[in-house]
Order: C-alpha cells, then sequence, then structure tokens
C-alpha cells in the first residue's frame, strides 16, 4: 500500500471541516455555530488567545525543563491549543473531563495547578492532581480507557438526575481501541450525557490517520447512531461552538455528541520521539500557515484591535506562568519512601504490611551502620 | 426447625446462587448508590439466574443490562465509581473476563494508588468460574493467579451459602475492589443460610473448615467440598486431615495456615488453576518461608495441569477429586503415592526427581 493510499482517506469525500475564523484571520459563517458564539465579544476572543498563548508557554517552558534534565519527559501539544482552550472554556466547572496525557491546555483551563500538573512527568508520583478539586481525571496513559470512563461517569450523571456532561478527550489513534468503540456503544445505548472530543492530530506517534481509519473519524460516530460534527480543530471559536452545542444536547437530555477536531501535532509526539523521520518539512509547513494563535490575531485586527496590546498583555501573563511552572518544578520536594506503600488499598492488607514493616527495618538497618 | 423460627432468626435453606442473590439484594436495598450491571443480569436474571429478579425490584436504573462488551463494562463502571456509585458487574463466564483485563488490572486495581487516594473504586466484580459443569471451551476456567498477582485488588471466594450470602455484602461494603470468583459448580448446592447473623470473620480470614492434627489440606472455592470430603475419606483410614478454606485468596490469611502446618508439619494444596506460577506456588513458598523448621515434608500441590481447559469429557481428568487429593495426602505422609514414586519415602522421591 503506498504512502498516499494510507493517508487519503477511501470512499466518501472528506467533509470540509466547519470553521468560523480561516487561517488569514477571515470570519466564516455557519448558522448553528454563529448562534452558540453569538455572546463572545471581542475581548473575550482575546482571552481565548491569552490562554492559548499561555498553553504555548507551558509547552516550550516544560520542553525546556525536559532537557535540562528537570523533567522526565514531556508530550507536547504544540499545534493543539485552539482546540483544548475553545473545548475547554465551553464547559461548565462541574462537568467532568478525562483526558489523555496531552490536554494540559485543558488542565491549565480547569484550574490545575501548575507544579501539580508536571509532577508525574518529573517522576514524583503516578498523577498529579485531586480530580475532584478540579472535575477533571488525572491523564490517562493507556490509549483510549479514559474513554469508557467518562462514559461511565455521564450515566452517573444521567442516574441521579444531575445536568452536568461527561466529556472524553482522545487522539485518533485511540479510535481503532476497542475501549473507543465500546464507550460510543455504552454512551449512545444510554443516551449518556458525554462528549466525544477527538483531537485528529495526524499522527499517533508515527503512524498517520489514514492508518487509523479510512474514513473521516467524525463519521464512525455515525455507525453508532451518534450526532457528529468534523470541525476545524485550530479555530479556537469553532472549538467552542461545537463543544458548547453538544453540552447543550447532553444537558437537555439529548444523549452523546461526538466533535472531530481536525488539527496538527506541530511537535515531536513527546520530547523522546523524532517526527523528522516520519514526516515531510513540507507539511509542517504547511500547518504552520493554519496557526491557531496567528489566526486569531489576524482576526482580532479585523475587528480593529490593537494587536500589539492584548498580544503584550497576554505574554505578560503567560512568563508569569513559565515563572511560576519553573519554580514548581525546581523546588518539588522528592516523596518519602513510605509512598511507595500507601494508597494501593483503602483497608489494612495484610501482604503489603509485612513487605513494609520489612523494608522499614531494613531501612534503620541500614542508616544504623551508616552512622 | 419450624418456619415460624426461621423467619424469626433469619435462617433459609438457600443455595449457593440463592444466596448470593439475597446478599446483591440486601446490598441494593441499603445503599441506592449500589448498582448491578452485566450482560442479560436485568429480565434474565443472569444465565446462572443469580441476579434473577433483581431488576423488577430495584429498576432498569439499578439492575442494568449491559451491552455486549467486557471492557466496556468494567470501564464505565470505572467511571461509575468516580461519580460515587459502587457497582457490582457480573462478567458472565470466567473465559470472557480477558477483555476486561486491561480495565481491571491497569485502572481499577490502580486508580487508588495513581491518585494518592483521591479516588476510591469500590467495585465488586463478580466471576463464576471454575470447571465440572461440563461446558464448551472458555467456560470452565480459574483465572484468580492473574488477579491475586495484581497489587490494589482484593480477591475472595466462597465455598459455601452462608459465606456467599456474607462475602458478597462484605465485598459490596469494601472501599477496594473486590474479585469475586463463585464456584459456579456449587451454585445449586443448598444449606441453611441466616440471613441476620454478623459475619462471623472479615472478609479476609481463612477459615479452619475440618480440624485435623496429621495433614493440612489447603482449598477454596470449589474445591472445599472435595477437600472436606478427602478429610472424611482420610479419616476412615485413620489419618486426621485439617482442612483449610483460605476464602481470601489476596491477601491471604496465612495466620491459620501457619498455625495449621506447625500442628500438622505436612502440607498439601488444591486448587483447579493449573499448577505453574499459581496459588498454591504462593502458598507453598511462603509456608516454606514461615514454618520451614516445622516441615516433615515438602509442601505437595494437587492441582489442575498447566494445559488450556480440556473438552468437558477430559474434564473429569484435569480436575483434582477426591482420589487424587488423597494421593497427594499419601505423598506428604510417606506412604505410597503417584506423587513420590512407588517406594514411598523421601529418599525414593529424590531418585525419583523430576525431569
Amino acid at each position: 500500500m503506498s504512502r498516499e493510499n494510507v493517508m487519503t482517506p477511501a470512499g466518501t469525500a472528506a467533509a470540509e471541516p466547519i470553521c468560523l475564523v480561516a487561517p488569514d484571520g477571515t470570519r466564516r459563517h455557519h448558522e448553528p455555530f454563529d448562534a452558540a458564539v453569538a455572546d463572545v465579544s471581542d475581548d473575550a476572543v482575546a482571552d481565548l488567545y491569552a490562554d492559548m498563548v499561555a498553553a504555548r508557554r507551558i509547552d516550550t517552558e516544560a520542553t525546556a525543563l525536559q532537557r535540562q534534565g528537570e523533567l522526565a519527559l514531556w508530550p507536547p501539544l504544540l499545534g493543539q491549543e485552539a482546540a483544548q482552550v475553545g473545548s475547554a472554556r465551553a464547559l461548565r466547572q462541574d462537568d467532568f473531563v478525562f483526558t489523555s496525557y496531552r490536554e494540559n491546555a485543558v488542565a491549565y483551563c480547569r484550574g490545575v495547578k501548575l507544579e501539580e500538573m508536571l509532577t508525574v512527568w518529573r517522576g514524583n508520583a503516578s498523577s498529579g492532581w485531586d480530580p475532584f478539586s478540579v472535575n477533571m481525571a488525572t491523564p490517562q496513559i493507556i490509549i483510549g480507557a479514559q474513554t469508557l470512563h467518562a462514559t461511565g461517569y455521564a450515566m452517573g450523571i444521567k442516574f441521579d438526575g444531575g445536568d452536568q456532561a461527561a466529556v472524553a478527550y482522545f487522539g485518533d489513534g485511540a479510535v481503532t481501541q476497542g475501549d473507543v468503540n465500546e464507550a460510543l456503544a455504552f454512551a449512545a445505548s444510554y443516551q449518556a450525557p458525554a462528549v466525544f472530543f477527538c483531537q485528529n492530530n495526524q499522527w499517533a506517534i508515527s503512524e498517520p490517520v489514514g492508518l487509523q481509519s479510512r474514513v473521516p473519524i467524525a463519521q464512525r460516530a455515525e455507525g453508532f447512531g451518534m450526532e457528529h460534527v468534523r470541525i476545524d480543530g485550530n479555530d479556537v471559536l469553532a472549538s467552542l461552538a461545537a463543544t458548547r452545542i453538544a453540552l447543550d444536547r447532553a444537558r437537555a437530555g439529548d444523549g452523546p455528541t461526538f466533535i472531530e477536531a481536525v488539527t496538527y501535532r506541530m511537535g515531536p509526539h513527546t520530547t523522546a520521539d523524532d517526527p523528522t523521520r516520519y514526516r515531510s518539512k513540507d507539511e509542517v509547513e504547511e500547518w504552520s500557515g493554519k496557526d491557531p494563535l496567528k489566526r486569531i490575531e489576524a482576526y482580532l485586527q479585523t475587528r480593529g484591535m490593537a494587536v500589539d496590546g492584548f498580544r503584550e498583555a497576554a505574554e505578560h501573563r503567560a512568563d508569569e506562568v513559565a515563572e511560576a511552572l519553573r519554580a514548581g518544578v525546581t523546588g518539588m520536594a522528592d516523596p518519602e519512601w513510605e509512598q511507595v506503600f500507601e494508597n494501593v488499598y483503602a483497608e489494612d492488607h495484610a501482604w503489603l504490611r509485612r513487605q513494609r514493616e520489612q523494608y522499614g527495618r531494613y531501612l534503620e538497618l541500614v542508616e544504623g551502620e551508616g552512622q | 426447625m419450624s418456619t415460624q423460627q426461621s423467619e424469626a432468626t433469619g435462617l433459609r435453606t438457600l443455595t449457593f446462587g440463592q444466596s448470593i442473590n439475597r446478599g446483591l439484594r440486601a446490598a441494593l436495598a441499603e445503599d441506592d448508590k449500589v448498582l448491578v450491571m452485566g450482560e442479560d443480569v436485568g429480565t434474565l436474571g443472569g444465565v446462572f439466574r443469580i441476579t434473577d429478579g433483581l431488576q423488577k425490584e430495584f429498576g432498569a436504573q439499578r439492575v442494568l443490562d449491559s451491552p455486549l462488551a467486557e471492557s466496556g463494562i468494567v470501564g464505565t463502571a470505572v467511571g461509575l465509581a468516580y461519580r460515587g456509585f459502587r457497582p457490582v458487574v457480573e462478567i458472565q463466564f470466567d473465559g470472557f473476563v480477558y477483555p476486561a483485563f486491561d480495565q481491571i488490572v491497569s485502572q481499577v486495581a490502580k486508580l487508588r494508588y495513581r491518585t494518592r487516594g483521591h479516588v476510591a473504586m469500590p467495585l465488586t466484580i463478580r466471576i463464576p468460574f471454575g470447571g465440572g459443569i461440563g461446558s464448551p471451551e472458555h467456560h470452565s476456567e480459574s483465572p484468580e493467579a492473574y488477579f491475586a498477582h495484581t497489587a490494589g485488588l482484593r480477591v475472595v471466594s466462597p465455598s459455601n451459602p452462608q459465606d456467599a450470602y456474607t462475602m458478597i455484602r462484605q465485598s459490596i461494603a469494601c472501599d477496594d475492589p473486590v474479585i469475586f470468583f463463585e464456584p459456579k459448580r456449587r451454585y445449586h448446592e443448598k444449606a441453611e443460610v441466616d440471613l441476620e447473623a454478623e459475619a462471623d470473620l472479615p472478609l479476609g480470614a481463612a477459615r479452619v473448615v475440618v480440624p485435623g492434627d496429621q495433614v493440612t489440606l489447603i482449598a477454596y472455592g470449589p474445591l472445599v467440598k472435595t477437600a472436606i470430603d478427602a478429610a472424611t475419606a482420610a479419616a476412615d483410614e485413620g489419618v486426621s486431615v485439617e482442612v483449610i478454606d483460605v476464602r481470601s485468596l489476596s491477601p491471604v490469611d496465612f495466620g491459620p495456615l501457619e498455625a495449621s502446618v506447625r500442628k500438622t508439619g505436612r502440607v498439601v494444596i488444591t486448587h483447579e488453576a493449573g499448577q505453574f506460577a499459581g496459588l498454591g506456588a504462593e502458598l507453598a513458598a511462603s509456608l516454606t518461608e514461615r514454618c520451614f523448621y516445622h516441615l516433615e515434608q515438602p509442601p505437595v500441590r494437587v492441582t489442575g495441569f498447566d494445559i488450556p481447559y480440556p473438552p468437558s469429557k477430559l474434564e473429569q481428568h484435569h480436575l483434582p477429586d477426591l482420589d487424587r487429593i488423597l494421593d497427594g495426602v499419601d505423598s506428604v505422609l510417606e506412604r505410597t503415592s503417584s506423587l513420590n514414586g512407588a517406594a514411598a519415602g523421601p529418599s525414593a522421591a529424590r531418585q525419583g526427581g523430576d525431569a
């Protein structure tokens, strides 16, 4: 099979992704989407822009920290700021979010503390924060597993009569996993108030999206009888609008929605990856022309806003974020040894207690000898 | 005993299966966060009828028929637990649990640890397990060692109707995830069950079910009854066998096991699962570590073979039965046994050797 063949979805032509702000900053129109963001002022768009700038700075700073040996690994989201910020800003704080490991902008928008975002990558803990403090589960490494958790949570909302929604974030690679397909089946069957937000960033490490799906990914939802939409994932307004519509539908009891945000991972899969081995410079260049930040600058300029002013404000805020991030990481204390044995079980477990006691005695012995 | 007395004391003659049903019903009635989920558990009442009548009594939102997808069943239960529910999921047969294995070992087992105690996973995963009912492949397996090996899970198996009733309630009440292995070939066995009684043992405790002083015979789940029968047969030959029902496979309650081995100096462990890296290996190694100087003979395991579960016309060769267990007992008593060759004794065993 030729590379082209793998890269080009067969069958029906891909639906043109819905876009409200074109790469050159031109405002485009789409009726239901326009209505969904009719209340979003230019200042509010500038706020979304500021979130995206902060997200990009978190990436830059964390990547630098990884290169300096302060973090073991980092999964950058460079290029996906619009998909994440637009969707996350559509959520209410009492909605519950389940993500993979690349949704750092979502975590930022949910209010996760910066150092908590990095605990796992520093190796201090398996995950960083109390999920109930921000209504966001800690990142999931197992591909697609979280879509079932979101579905179950959404079923729970329905069972106890809540008006919240549960949102699952995952990538194009995940749609091949059984769990994602099972999640779609369960969510559709129970008409759970769930939103499936797929960031199709074109690459699952080195594997192109054509290896995961022969049809546009959003089309997969059709087979499950699920509402679906394909959006320009580099357009923060389209992302906000699509998620708002899906959330309204969930809250109204009209069941789940599948959103495919067509975007691009500009950087490597993680800091351990070398994307030059599997993708062309031309491709990367083409996508950099669709940059989510630049288009909002261009758009706000057409709206008569002073670009330098809001860019400066956003960058100032991003500087503060980066500083706090660095201070949080470098100031992080190493965990105590007891933590190895903690929170495995809620109740005492005789076998583990024995191992902990034996190891404690061993440490005492070794430390005793050292003195 | 009169019916009236039975009502007053909560005593009922129930099958093993009915006892689990009563336990589930009590848990559903006591806590509206308890949910029962699985394939066919609603209108049908489960393929073994363990959930019979529960959907009728508690509604389709408390007792849910789920789509046919095991990872989906367990994975959505994880999300429900995030939302504050206490799901009790049924995996229809032992051999069907593998599609859910990732959700169980990577999610259910680890979520408390990876969130440093913030997320509780009070799930009960019921799995009818073991052979002896003449089923086709994938319907008679004993996958307990996979789960006992996984930190974060508790693994239990009741062996009689009273324990079935008590232990399912304790499992649902437990804030840790519990893999609840139901010995399906015992589903129809009856006993008097006290529905009002306070549990006489914690969920994790082992129990001496037949006292004895010459050989310690350790079993769990479906083979406890076989072990008791073997002890009775041994007693007829003048050999005193102490039978211990492990009940909890993780953690194992080593106290009663150690006490027994210190008394008898001889130990036989039996289970249906294959021998290699099975629970018997752990029990033998741990008891050897703890009681080495009290042992008169190496521990002996009488187990299923290390083969895929055989077709039903062959399963009687695979499953340990009374005679194979007695053969194991003979071996640790240094009597003639297939396990130590025709000539009895430790020296003969050494000469016989293992390939």
